[in-house]
């Protein structure tokens, strides 16, 4: 368990952090999410005592970081897949991390096992690709076995194999009780992976919910019905108060009725569906919605950040403004 | 347009790319996708002409790169964000590349803005972040505005902001006619951008198809039926009414039941038939990395195992909770599936064998493949692919030492 | 944890990099072969000296004078080990693995001091007797007054001068900072203070110039420095303490 009670981190005029209140909680993913500059790796920083806070605390299962005998035994962190000595081989580089712990050398091949670095264990991490270094990373941070695990990106570099097996890692870890706390720019990886989330954007805590609430609350959700009886389905839900929105090619919208409301509805008076599907925006169009305005170096174009509704979005390709044109015109 | 012909690279004894010939069309995006090290980066540099192909040619528009009249103006790529000379501001940087091919300077600050660095574009890009390198890698890209664009990885280090620009900037370009041609480890990205795949597994050419033809190709759809969650029995009873009529039904974490082989309004008739309303009746694709997953396992290196933590001989800290459960020895599902409307479903290993447990492993171990329902052997998606190899896997390639997993 | 786990810890990283070797050896092979050049020619010149310059003659001395240049190899040692982490981004690991900083710190400081110790003290001995040899008839012995003394303080010197610089690198975290500060300081400026006149009343008060005493076993006539060879080491040894305690508190104050 990971608490935050009033962490502020200011450089210079700039609050980089600013009163963040939460818990991360064992026995979940938790998804830490964040426009670039939200702060996020300083509070991660700042978890594991690398960075002072200046006002505010964070607490490892109850204790201040530099309280911990052997922190590598309570929380492991993968922070940046370079953070190590790039002329040490992978093996090295995880011995004095076990030795400076009191972990057994024995470990080291293990974990090193665990992330398939075996065959490259006495090579330079010099050498590494950027995948690799994200694996020894992990590596590093299982080595002690423990109940706390950060993840900052961890599946940058990897390949969809690497990507596939860090997601069930985490996952398992969990499932196994442990404190799972792991930032990501891939939305889509992250609605895969955790269970709960902790949004913030501009150094303040945004959201601190679970994902289905988060997705639910920030975009619009609805049920996609298909029916051979779609003048009799329409009556019936305009009676029942559930408003319909037709989306071509005989699909129907229903907002604000559950499938479960408009599953009854039908058996109640006999007709016949095709498709009852509750339909649930991306998270990623959720955590556009949330963010919209705490996004550091925008691009030029005008990229769509109110979620469209889903059906329009298939229609509307977002077309960026036509970057070229100026230049083009002249040039010709 | 983009055309290899017999492509074959050998360095020394290995064979990284073999025989590979492929078009990529103008006018829609398209994915390159691979294992590390199945050739990718490679093919990538033998299109610019960085390296030479042992037998074989790649073309752009017609011409191999380094005999292409004016090549910045036709062909733009992002091969690694690094590539820039750290000392150098932004704005000097495309400055030179720019007057090196005979391109205004005016268009320098053009894509400056488009990829959002004006405000610091004087800035050393020594301090730029992963992402603002890649944004500038991309404006180095769209210098010349190019009719043929190639990124390697283009979403690397860019926050959920940039990597939505970034996608729409790739779909736009497709629809002003242009060549683009994009390699990614993102499956759920590259479902979200792509439009056509080529896929390489250990040098050679695996699929060369639509996005959509490829997922079917690999993998199965299914439906996901939920019945009133007071009433249990019209599970049952709905569950071998549509397995008598030929379906194939699987019981899913929370309570819905997944059903192949019948389409949607027949179970809609077998319902009605049988009396059992219907909460849910939607249908579901596979995803991407499902069916990537499946044409491409046992060309993959740099295995994960099952963490065995007999190293780890001190009991745990104070307060910790009981030891974990010791691989092997059969878990309760330990984890719900995500939910099929968030984009995904669990990955069932053919026949309980995940690549990802480590070769022929029969239980699912705490770092393994999820035990997601089906993995006791009954495959969920219920139709073999035609590409899924359904004999037992291969065991994995040794580790290739000298090919780094990404890295060029 | 204990330091005695973190010291076990800094020996495998000390040992795990081979910029630990090739600084080393270079401290031994060049003060050594220089050391010998320097007193192969000094005893040709021996016959050709005046009276008061033979007087000063001092044998231990002139087999240490490849020590100047061999100090920079270890004052690279010495930077490297500090600097690395920080360059390398591995601070943030081994701060995350030790949290005490002071352990941290000190536990690398005692290693990498005791290895230097050990690689100055081969040196020193190495360097004498070899000297001795080229020095012919004009050879001092290990057993002749103070001679000891100066073997041993030429280790001591070297490791000091490897210390300081590990303070200096923990201050200034950069390894090409400290460098750029440490060597033509060393090399150039202390010895331009020490050697003019006018400066030279402060010059003796560097930390090199006032611990290289410690391997003089004969004052020159003229000399009139204020400190003997042990309050020499004493003054280097006080500048080694600033640079360490300055170290430890940006070390403690900053964020990693």
């Amino acid at each position: 368990m990971i608490e935050l009670e009033g962490l502020t981190k200011r450089y210079g005029e700039k609050l980089a952090v600013d009163d963040l209140t939460f818990t991360v909680r064992p026995g979940m993913v938790t998804g830490f999410l964040g426009p670039n500059g939200a702060g996020k790796s300083t509070t991660m920083r700042m978890m594991l005592g690398l960075d002072r806070p200046t006002a505010g605390d964070v607490r490892i299962d109850g204790q201040h970081y530099d309280r911990l005998k052997d922190p590598l035994k309570y929380i492991g962190a993968l922070l940046d897949a370079k953070a190590m000595h790039g002329g040490r081989s992978a093996r090295n580089h995880l011995l004095c991390l076990a030795q400076s712990n009191g972990i057994p050398g024995r470990r080291v091949a293990e974990v090193l096992d665990t992330v398939g670095l075996t065959a490259v264990a006495r090579k330079k991490a010099k050498g590494f690709s950027l995948g690799m270094g994200q694996r020894l990373g992990i590596a590093g941070a299982l080595l002690g076995d423990p109940r706390i695990l950060m993840f900052d990106e961890p599946v940058n570099g990897l390949d969809p194999e690497g990507i596939h097996w860090i997601r069930n890692l985490m996952k398992s870890l969990a499932a196994q009780g442990r404190t799972v706390f792991v930032s990501s720019h891939l939305m889509s990886e992250m609605a895969l992976t955790a269970d709960h989330l902790v949004v913030i954007g501009q150094g303040r805590l945004l959201a601190d919910t679970s994902m289905a609430d988060f997705i639910a609350q920030n975009s619009r959700s609805y049920v996609r019905v298909r029916t051979p009886q779609r003048e009799r389905l329409l009556d019936v839900l305009h009676l029942a108060g559930v408003t319909v929105v037709e989306s071509g090619s005989g699909v129907l919208e229903a907002d604000g009725g559950s499938a479960e409301q408009i599953g009854e509805l039908a058996a109640q008076h006999q007709i016949v569906l095709h498709e009852l599907s509750p339909q649930q925006a991306s998270l990623e169009e959720a955590f556009m919605q949330l963010t919209a305005g705490s996004v550091e170096y925008h691009a030029h174009t005008d990229a769509p950040y109110d979620v469209p509704p889903p059906a329009a979005q298939q229609a509307q390709q977002p077309q960026p403004r036509q970057w070229g044109d100026d230049w083009n015109r002249s040039r010709r | 347009m983009i055309e290899a012909v017999g492509l074959t690279k050998r360095y020394g004894d290995k064979t990284a790319v073999y025989n590979l010939s492929f078009q990529v069309r103008p006018g829609a995006v398209t994915g390159f996708l691979g294992p590390n090290g199945s050739g990718k980066s490679t093919t990538m540099r033998m299109i610019l002409g960085l390296d030479n192909p042992t037998a074989g040619q790649v073309t752009i528009g017609g011409y191999p790169y380094p005999k292409l009249p004016n090549a910045p103006r036709q062909v733009g790529a992002l091969l690694d964000a690094k590539a820039v000379h750290g000392g150098r501001s932004a704005r000097n940087h495309l400055l030179s590349l720019a007057q090196l091919s005979g391109i205004p300077a005016r268009r320098v600050d053009e894509v400056l803005g488009v990829v959002g660095l004006q405000d610091v574009a004087r800035r050393r890009s020594k301090g730029f972040s992963l992402g603002m390198g890649q944004r500038l890698g991309i404006a180095a890209a769209l210098l010349g505005d190019p009719q043929v664009l190639l990124f390697d990885e283009p979403v690397n280090g860019l926050d959920p902001e940039g990597i939505l620009w970034v996608r729409n900037l790739m779909k736009a370009l497709a629809a002003e006619g242009r060549t683009v041609f994009v390699s990614s480890h993102l499956m759920s990205e590259m479902a979200l951008t792509a439009d056509h795949l080529i896929v390489i597994g250990r040098g050679q050419l695996l699929a060369d198809m639509s996005i959509k033809d490829f997922i079917s190709a690999n993998s199965a759809d299914f439906a996901r039926v939920r019945t009133p969650d007071s009433e249990p029995q019209l599970r049952e009873k709905l569950t071998s009414a549509l397995t008598e009529a030929g379906g194939h039904v699987l019981p899913e974490q929370d309570g819905a039941l997944r059903i192949t082989g019948l389409p949607l309004p027949r179970i809609s008739d077998i319902a009605h038939d049988a009396d059992v309303r219907l909460w849910e009746l939607s249908p579901h694709q596979a995803s991407l990395e499902e069916a990537y997953m499946r044409m491409t396992q046992g060309a993959v290196d740099y295995r994960s195992t099952i963490d065995q933590k007999e190293g780890l001989m001190q009991p745990l800290p104070p307060g910790a909770q009981p030891p974990m459960p010791v691989p092997g020895q059969g878990q309760p599902d330990w984890y719900a599936p995500p939910p099929p409307q968030q984009g995904g479903q669990p990955f069932a290993m053919p026949q309980g064998q995940g690549p990802y447990a480590g070769a022929g492993q029969p239980q699912p171990g705490p770092y393994g493949a999820p035990s997601a329902p089906g993995a006791d052997g009954s495959n969920p998606y219920a139709q073999p692919a035609p590409a899924a190899p359904q004999a037992p896997q291969q065991p994995p390639a040794p580790a290739d030492l000298t090919k780094p997993e990404d890295a060029r | 944890m204990t330091a005695a786990q973190v010291v076990q810890s800094e020996w495998t990283k000390i040992r795990s990099v081979a910029s630990t070797v090739w600084t080393l050896s270079l401290a031994v092979v060049v003060t050594v072969a220089l050391g010998m050049l320097i007193s192969a020619l000094s005893s040709n010149e021996f016959d050709n000296m005046s009276t008061k310059d033979r007087l000063s003659f001092d044998p231990t001395f002139i087999s240490f004078a490849g020590m100047s240049l061999g100090q920079l190899a270890m004052i690279v040692f010495g930077v490297l080990v500090v600097s690395n982490e920080y360059s390398t981004g591995m601070i943030r690991t081994s701060l995350a693995a030790v949290p005490q900083r002071g352990t941290f710190l000190f536990s690398k400081i005692a290693v990498a001091t005791a290895l230097a110790l050990a690689v100055g003290l081969v040196t020193s001995f190495v360097a004498f007797f070899l000297g001795q040899a080229m020095l012919g008839s004009h050879r001092a012995e290990i057993g002749d007054p103070h001679v000891l003394r100066a073997v041993i303080g030429g280790g001591v010197y070297m490791t000091l001068i490897a210390v300081f610089s590990m303070g200096v690198a923990a201050m200034l975290r950069s390894p090409m900072l400290s460098l750029g500060i440490l060597m033509p300081f060393f090399f150039l400026i202390s010895n331009i203070l020490g050697n003019v006149d006018a400066t030279k009343k402060i010059g003796r008060y560097l930390p090199d110039q006032a611990g290289s005493k410690i391997m003089q076993v004969i004052t020159p006539i003229d000399d009139d420095t204020p400190y003997g060879p042990w309050g020499g080491l004493g003054i280097m040894a006080l500048w080694v303490i600033a640079v360490l305690v300055g170290g430890y508190v940006l070390l403690k104050r900053r964020d990693a």
